[in-house]
């Protein structure tokens, strides 16, 4: 087996890369220094997954050009689908593939000093604050080989940073538009919640393409400082072809919360790993997940909630729903940590499986290594029961429609959770658009 | 005659390779109201299963005939289209769907494409059907059977049938594990069904029932067979006298599925 990662590109690439979006010599560096890092690092190993033949460093373009948006009026229709009402666009980031190409922040929310811009125009104007964030709390550069690629060749992205006392009403959004098949992005965002802060941050990440070839590798690091509070939504549904890692981690202070509200819909192979370190006493995490899987693709989706403060609570709650001969794995894992006391780690995974050739597998895992706690935890993988289909048909309800309603129904219980309200809107689009 | 009819002829029928019905004759009319009486375990839920093609049910011979449309040739949702309904005895728990909206999907299902009630319609006849049944309306919006009491899974059945208005209802054991209160709430609602479009057949093998709603017609089955059939008097005088009169008639010994006279 090799495991060479034999890359397309080298570190004059990446050198003049940098120079061309005119980044500080600190990133350039740190690109640099991640380029080597990706050569010697091993692959990461998401359980009961082999990765070894998906293809996450092999790709021609890491530079495409797309037009930017100057009125909201262009945007193709399923963007404006996501955007919904005027109001809401209030607070907007579009990237398109890579280029960013409209922006938008509520004056009030830039005169109490909230950053909300691409992951560039950040690096170049907020560079110290970047500095003190990228990949150096939440997610750090030389875990395995895709994050340090990831560093090395990052081409998109977001910062939002919330100071001190600053609490948002309005959701902050994000739509990462994939709509050019040389595409292959490396998006990094960051949202940084200062001390007793608030915002709720959603994102899609969409393709408009029927299917592409192309590499997606996405970093999101969360940032909660004590008493902050981050509601995180994201809806992704890119498409088939896409090979996707993505991680989104958070790291939550003293009293701090992070919500994960996460429509996992990928057309494509996906590794996904959603890990929330509760750091401070007082922490809570909670992730919720939906997944619906179809066609013949192959996932793994790995959630994680890892107790460092006393009094923490971590809660995983995830539906997945596989059809044709697709196949998933789900590992949660609650994580308490010595000293940890008085900690709660729940966790709850159950998949449905649809047809015969569909896989699903659900791992629960507690790793407990502190006496003074409390955790638990329910999973469950199962086929559709013909009696309740049964049920259903007896009252002139066709299959199709009856097949509908019990995958609604099993994942109405996570989606009915979800703490954002747009995301709900959305994922129930999205799920009634891959079960019909 | 307005009604339809429903006529099963030497209808035989296997669960996992052992014949449980082997031959059983009956026809209902539109306006009729049939009860089949009989102990346990001899047969009488295997034939509403047959009628509605629940998956485990094997028709190895006979016929079903809705009017002239041959039922066996159906799936289980046609069959309901047809104008057939099942109250089961054990209603599936659906997580995740709510009682309303099952209720709409199944009546939209039936009135066809292009022919939807209008939400508010639909809002309105639920809400009366479950007044009618002393139904808590916010069942509404509970998830379909889970969690249900026996006795509100078994007015949630009535209710769907009083919302579907199907031309022949199937009855199975309705009245099992219903308290007084709630066994004349049922009856209320399936004597309010009562009319020339609608033929009912009721399963019991208790008289109790048919105390509140009276049949035209009384069956009794045993051995996987109907082996008497007379009028309303015919269940009085089993509740009086119990089976073993029939059983002594017939020179049968042991009533239940696999044993032969």
């Amino acid at each position: 087996m090799t495991t060479e990662t034999n890359l397309s590109f080298d570190k004059d690439f990446v050198r003049s890369f940098s120079t061309e979006m005119n980044e500080p010599a600190w990133m350039e560096e740190f690109r640099l220094k991640a380029f080597e890092l990706s050569e010697t690092l091993p692959m990461p190993r998401p359980d009961k997954t082999k990765i070894d033949k998906w293809n996450f460093t092999q790709f021609e373009t890491h530079t495409v050009k797309s037009s930017s948006y100057t009125l909201l009026a262009e945007l193709p229709e399923e963007v404006q689908a996501l955007i919904g009402e005027e109001a809401a666009a209030k607070n907007l980031y579009i990237q398109r593939n890579m280029t960013p190409a409209y922006i938008s922040l509520a004056e009030e929310l830039k005169g109490q000093g909230v950053i909300f811009t691409d992951i560039f125009t950040a690096i170049r104007e907020h560079s110290e604050l970047v500095q003190k964030y990228f990949l150096t709390e939440a997610v750090k550069i030389d875990e395995h080989r895709l994050i340090a690629l990831h560093a090395a060749l990052v081409n998109g992205g977001a910062f939002l940073y919330i100071p001190k006392n600053v609490e948002i009403k309005e959701p902050i959004h994000s739509i990462y538009l994939h709509d050019d098949a040389d595409t292959n992005l490396f998006n990094h965002v960051i949202v940084v919640a200062d001390d007793n802060s608030s915002v709720t941050y959603v994102e899609n990440y969409l393709s408009t393409l029927e299917s592409a070839n192309g590499v997606f590798n996405i970093v999101t690091e969360v940032i909660a400082k004590a008493g902050a509070k981050v509601q995180y939504g994201a809806v992704d549904t890119l498409a088939k072809g896409i090979t996707t890692y993505v991680n989104r981690r958070g790291s939550a202070g003293r009293d701090a919360r992070i919500e994960w509200a996460l429509g996992l819909m990928n057309e494509g192979n996906t590794i996904s790993e959603n890990t929330t370190n509760l750091m401070g006493d007082g922490a809570y995490g909670d992730t919720k997940t939906v997944v619906v899987g179809r066609g013949e693709q192959t996932q793994n989706f790995t959630t994680k909630v890892v107790h460092y403060g006393r009094n923490t609570e971590g809660y995983i709650l995830k539906h997945g729903v596989m059809k044709d001969s697709a196949s998933s794995i789900f590992n949660g894992i609650g994580h308490i940590l010595h000293g940890a006391s008085k900690s709660n780690a729940e966790q709850e995974s159950r998949v449905l499986m649809l047809s015969e050739k569909a896989r699903g597998d659900a791992n629960p895992i507690l790793l407990i290594d502190e006496d003074d706690v409390t955790a638990g935890h329910a999973a469950s993988v199962g086929r559709v029961d013909p009696v309740q289909l049964y049920y259903l048909m007896s009252r002139g309800i066709p299959k199709k429609e009856a097949e509908r309603l019990v995958i609604h129904g099993f994942l109405a219980p996570v989606v009915n959770q979800l703490p954002i309200e747009g995301v709900k809107k959305q994922l129930t689009a999205v799920i009634e658009r891959k079960v019909r | 005659m307005a009604g339809s009819t429903l006529t099963i002829k030497d209808l035989h029928v296997e669960i996992d390779g052992k014949e449980i019905l082997k031959g059983v004759n009956l026809e209902i009319k539109g306006g009729e109201i049939h009860a089949i009486m009989g102990p346990n375990g001899t047969g009488k839920s295997t034939l509403s299963s047959a009628i509605m093609g629940h998956p485990k049910y094997e028709v190895t011979s006979g016929s079903i005939m809705l009017d002239d449309q041959n039922v066996l040739e159906m799936e289980v949702d046609e069959r309901a289209r047809a104008g057939l309904f099942l109250a089961m005895q054990y209603p599936s728990e659906i997580n995740g769907v709510t009682n309303a909206d099952f209720l709409r999907s199944a009546l939209n299902s039936r009135l066809g494409e292009g022919n939807e009630i209008s939400l508010m319609k639909f809002i309105r006849k639920m809400d009366k059907q479950m007044e009618f049944l002393e139904m808590d309306l916010d069942m509404a919006q509970r998830y379909l059977n889970e969690g249900f009491s026996g006795g509100e899974k078994k007015r949630n059945e009535i209710l769907q049938l009083m919302m579907l208005e199907p031309k022949i209802a199937i009855l199975d054991e309705i009245d099992s594990g219903l308290d007084i209160d709630a066994l004349k709430v049922v009856s209320k609602g399936i004597n309010q069904m009562r009319g020339e479009d609608f033929g009912c057949l009721v399963i019991t093998h208790y008289q109790r029932l048919l105390n509140y709603i009276t049949p035209d017609y009384v069956h009794v089955m045993m051995q996987g067979r109907v082996v008497k059939s007379g009028g309303p008097e015919l269940a009085q005088r089993l509740e009086a006298e119990g089976y073993d009169w029939i059983k002594q008639e017939l020179g049968i010994e042991d009533e239940t599925v696999g044993q032969e006279a």
